[in-house]
């Protein structure tokens, strides 16, 4: 069949990589919101 | 030890019999948990019912902080733990990776809910859910947590793990089945959660044993939030993918579009964790711009997402029923539905209720400006009754009415109680969301003992409406309770007396998945016009009720 | 071939999509931008936004400075009704400084309608929640941490600032007072 020839969309491909979508899973809430907020937090200036 | 199968007769699913057994503990752990999360909400709502208040301020937070973890948790996560075994290990005809470590998983999870829920109940531990820091409880109390924690970690690992093991075996061809990717999300998730989690609560517990001095406050609601809330996008996800599998099982429903709806699910694991910041939309400490990307998950992706699952999940239904025949008018396929099978009627409750009561409000809470109306208020429980009990808890009981022949091989008693249970606890919980939702509108605050400030020097008065709101709480929430309480009766019940179903083969070796020869062209294509006029009844409902919201908000005092 | 069993064809991602769904996504999509913006927009058009403003404190330090205002503005001692506590009526315009602690919202402010007082949040022991009632406006008080909040009541009236995060036995007796004349 000519479509086992094809081949397989990137994006398809991403969605089949579990370790990847792991892996995106947990650095974008991690540097996004938990470093960032934590960040901020740690830099707040101290009242005079 | 050898691994074996099990054909089951009535659904033609295959079980490892390792992973079913794993199942059945993780189910029944929950259900446990959901007995005595139950019986403390009796205690809760008793209490919060103005004309009745039952107990004492001690035992009433108390009872609190035991219906939070054992609802919020260990229910939820237990029963997650079964349905990450059965997607990943059942849905790919594989054995299960590594049963005795999943075992050792399941272990801890017991343990440290016991523990948590024994430190609950000796006192001094009634921190709530959320233990904010620096009020103090006792050392097991975090200790409880952190072992269930770790032992849920394992359980993800485990799922993961099977998933490596069917690629490596071939069990399957392609892609994983959508509900599998589901799940997926869901195991992604919770690890996150899980991290979180012990990243925080081991200095806590090193805290409360006198290693560490201090721990700053703001940051422990940063970190604490990220295991508090995506917790509850754990169940978001699984509950996702259980209404897709409810869809398949009941209708043979095919997804509208694998692209469509793994991309949505694709959105969850990108950016649904994010939305931890709608904790702190009204704290100091943390800017604007952080509030912002966070709490509308960088740009609504994640509303995004729930919305496509909102109309693709009704969508292949209605594609199902319409191809059956059910073709008249708009609502026929819907008028036609099998009303009377828990499993259809738990999850259509659980979609519809989820939209428009639990994700609407989601949205407005979630608002960084529009937070300041309600944060802390009883409207923010209302929401997560919304969408935690209807959206999860009433998901995964009309999952069990499939699961207790399919996987517990008894049959359910009491069917005509079975037909009734849904529309029971399903309404009545819908009528608590609303009315909480109405007394924290007016300002109520949650997790208060007496909003008649008995003993307070300066008291104040609610309003007439709010007293009204909160006994409406008590009532419809007794109801629910009764609802809730005659499942779990129903469900030991019948895996203590029901008839016993024929096994089923068993055999040493598993039975690949085959996939039907592929058809050149697509099946004659179905519309679904009866699902798009529902979506925009709850677009229409979306938009007013954001808006009304930002009015009520520009009449306040002014703040900058 | 249902959502329990892998997708019928190798490959999925070509396949078409409905013309209703992609509508509704498009909807959806648009609907998403709508309320990102709307947050934006209130930052730069609306009246009532949370400040960014803070400080790290020490309690000590706070409880002087909430002292000190207390010592120069204060009009009257409170009734019992008012558990005796000062009330302080500082000029439009001052920062002023209010104390969360089991289980008090203290002093008591006499504030103006109209004018702008920057009010300064802090946490003597647990966190506590500031639930200005009936207004409804609900902020979270941490201790160690100095919150400043710009505020312009728009009404004059009685307000009851009920503690909305719980912070032990006698929570629910938490509430202080402002009024706006």
């Amino acid at each position: 069949m000519a479509d086992q020839e094809e081949r397989v969309p990137v994006m398809q491909q991403v969605l089949d990589n579990h370790f990847l979508l792991l892996f995106l899973g947990i650095t974008i809430p991690t540097v996004i919101y938990v470093l960032w907020g934590v960040m901020e937090v740690a830099n707040i200036a101290v009242a005079r | 030890m050898a691994t074996t199968y099990r054909i089951c007769p009535r659904s033609g699913l295959q079980f490892d019999t390792a992973a079913e057994k794993l199942m059945r503990w993780n189910a029944v752990a929950g259900v446990l948990a959901l007995l005595l999360g139950g019986i403390m909400a009796l205690g809760v709502i008793l209490t919060r019912w103005p004309a009745v208040h039952l107990l004492p301020a001690d035992q009433f937070y108390l009872a609190l902080t035991s219906h939070g973890v054992n609802m919020l948790l260990f229910w939820i996560i237990f029963f997650e733990m079964a349905v990450l075994y059965f997607a990943s290990s059942t849905l790919l005809h594989c054995r299960l990776a590594t049963p005795k470590i999943a075992w050792a998983g399941f272990w801890l999870m017991a343990i440290g809910a016991v523990m948590t829920n024994v430190a609950i109940f000796q006192g001094e531990s009634s921190v709530m859910f959320t233990s904010y820091v620096p009020m103090q409880a006792k050392p097991h109390f975090y200790l409880g947590l952190i072992l269930f924690a770790v032992g849920a970690l394992i359980g993800c690992f485990v799922f993961l793990g099977t998933l490596v093991v069917a690629k490596a075996e071939k069990t399957y061809e392609g892609s994983i089945p959508l509900v599998t990717f589901g799940a997926l999300t869901a195991a992604i998730i919770a690890i996150f959660t899980i991290a979180s989690g012990a990243v925080i609560l081991i200095p806590t517990l090193l805290w409360s044993l006198g290693y560490i001095r201090e721990i700053d406050t703001i940051m422990y609601r940063i970190v604490w939030w990220a295991m508090g809330h995506s917790s509850q996008q754990i169940n978001v996800s699984a509950h996702v993918a259980v209404w897709y599998a409810v869809a398949a099982i009941v209708f043979g429903a095919k997804p509208m579009s694998e692209k469509v709806s793994r991309s949505a699910f694709f959105l969850y694991i990108l950016f649904l964790q994010l939305a931890s910041a709608h904790h702190l939309l009204s704290d100091p400490g943390v800017g604007s711009e952080w509030k912002v990307v966070n709490t509308s998950y960088f740009m609504y992706f994640a509303v995004l997402a729930s919305m496509i699952h909102g109309m693709t999940v009704p969508g292949a239904i209605e594609q199902a029923q319409r191809a059956k025949g059910y073709n008249k008018g708009l609502f026929e396929w819907l008028r036609k539905a099998p009303w009377g099978n828990p499993a259809f009627s738990s999850m259509f409750l659980s979609l519809v209720g989820f939209g428009f009561l639990g994700g609407i409000s989601g949205v407005m809470m979630g608002t960084e400006q529009l937070n300041l109306l309600i944060h802390n208020t009883i409207y923010v429980p209302g929401h997560f009754h919304a969408t935690v009990v209807i959206g999860t808890t009433l998901a995964f009981m009309g999952l069990t009415y499939f699961l207790v022949p399919v996987l517990f091989r008894r049959e359910v008693l009491f069917p005509g109680f079975a037909k009734l249970q849904p529309y029971l606890f399903g309404l009545s919980m819908y009528a608590v969301a609303l009315v909480m939702m109405g007394a924290g509108t007016l300002g109520v605050s949650r997790r208060h003992w007496d909003m008649a400030f008995a003993g307070a020097g300066m008291a104040y008065e609610w309003p007439g409406a709010a007293y009204l709101m909160m006994g409406l709480t008590g009532i419809a929430g007794v109801v629910a309770i009764i609802g809730g309480g005659g499942w779990i009766l129903q469900i030991v019940f019948s895996l203590l007396f029901g008839k016993r179903l024929d096994e089923g083969e068993t055999r040493s070796t598993p039975i690949p998945l085959t996939l039907p020869p592929q058809t050149g062209a697509h099946a004659a294509h179905v519309g679904t016009p009866g699902t798009m006029v529902l979506a925009l009844v709850f677009l229409v409902s979306f938009i007013l009720y954001y808006f009304v919201n930002w009015k009520y908000l520009s009449s306040l005092w002014g703040m900058a | 071939m249902s959502a329990i069993s892998p997708p019928a064809e190798r490959i999925w991602w070509k396949q078409p999509i409905d013309k209703l769904e992609f509508i509704w996504i498009a909807i959806a999509f648009v609907w998403s931008l709508v309320m990102f913006v709307m947050m934006v927009y209130w930052h730069i058009a609306g009246g009532q936004n949370l400040s960014n403003e803070t400080y790290k404190t020490t309690k000590e330090m706070f409880a002087a400075k909430t002292q000190a205002v207390v010592d120069k503005y204060t009009v009257r001692t409170g009734t019992d009704a008012e558990k005796q506590f000062p009330v302080v009526k500082p000029p439009a315009g001052s920062d002023i400084y209010l104390i969360g602690r089991l289980w008090d919202w203290w002093p008591i402010y006499e504030l103006e309608k109209g004018k702008t007082y920057k009010l300064h949040l802090s946490a003597m022991d647990y966190m506590h929640g500031f639930s200005l009632q009936p207004q409804n406006i609900n902020i979270q008080v941490h201790p160690n941490y100095e919150h400043v909040v710009k505020i312009t009541p728009n009404q004059s009236g009685t307000y009851s600032i009920v503690c909305n995060e719980y912070c032990g036995i006698g929570h629910h007796t938490m509430v202080g007072r402002i009024y706006v004349k």
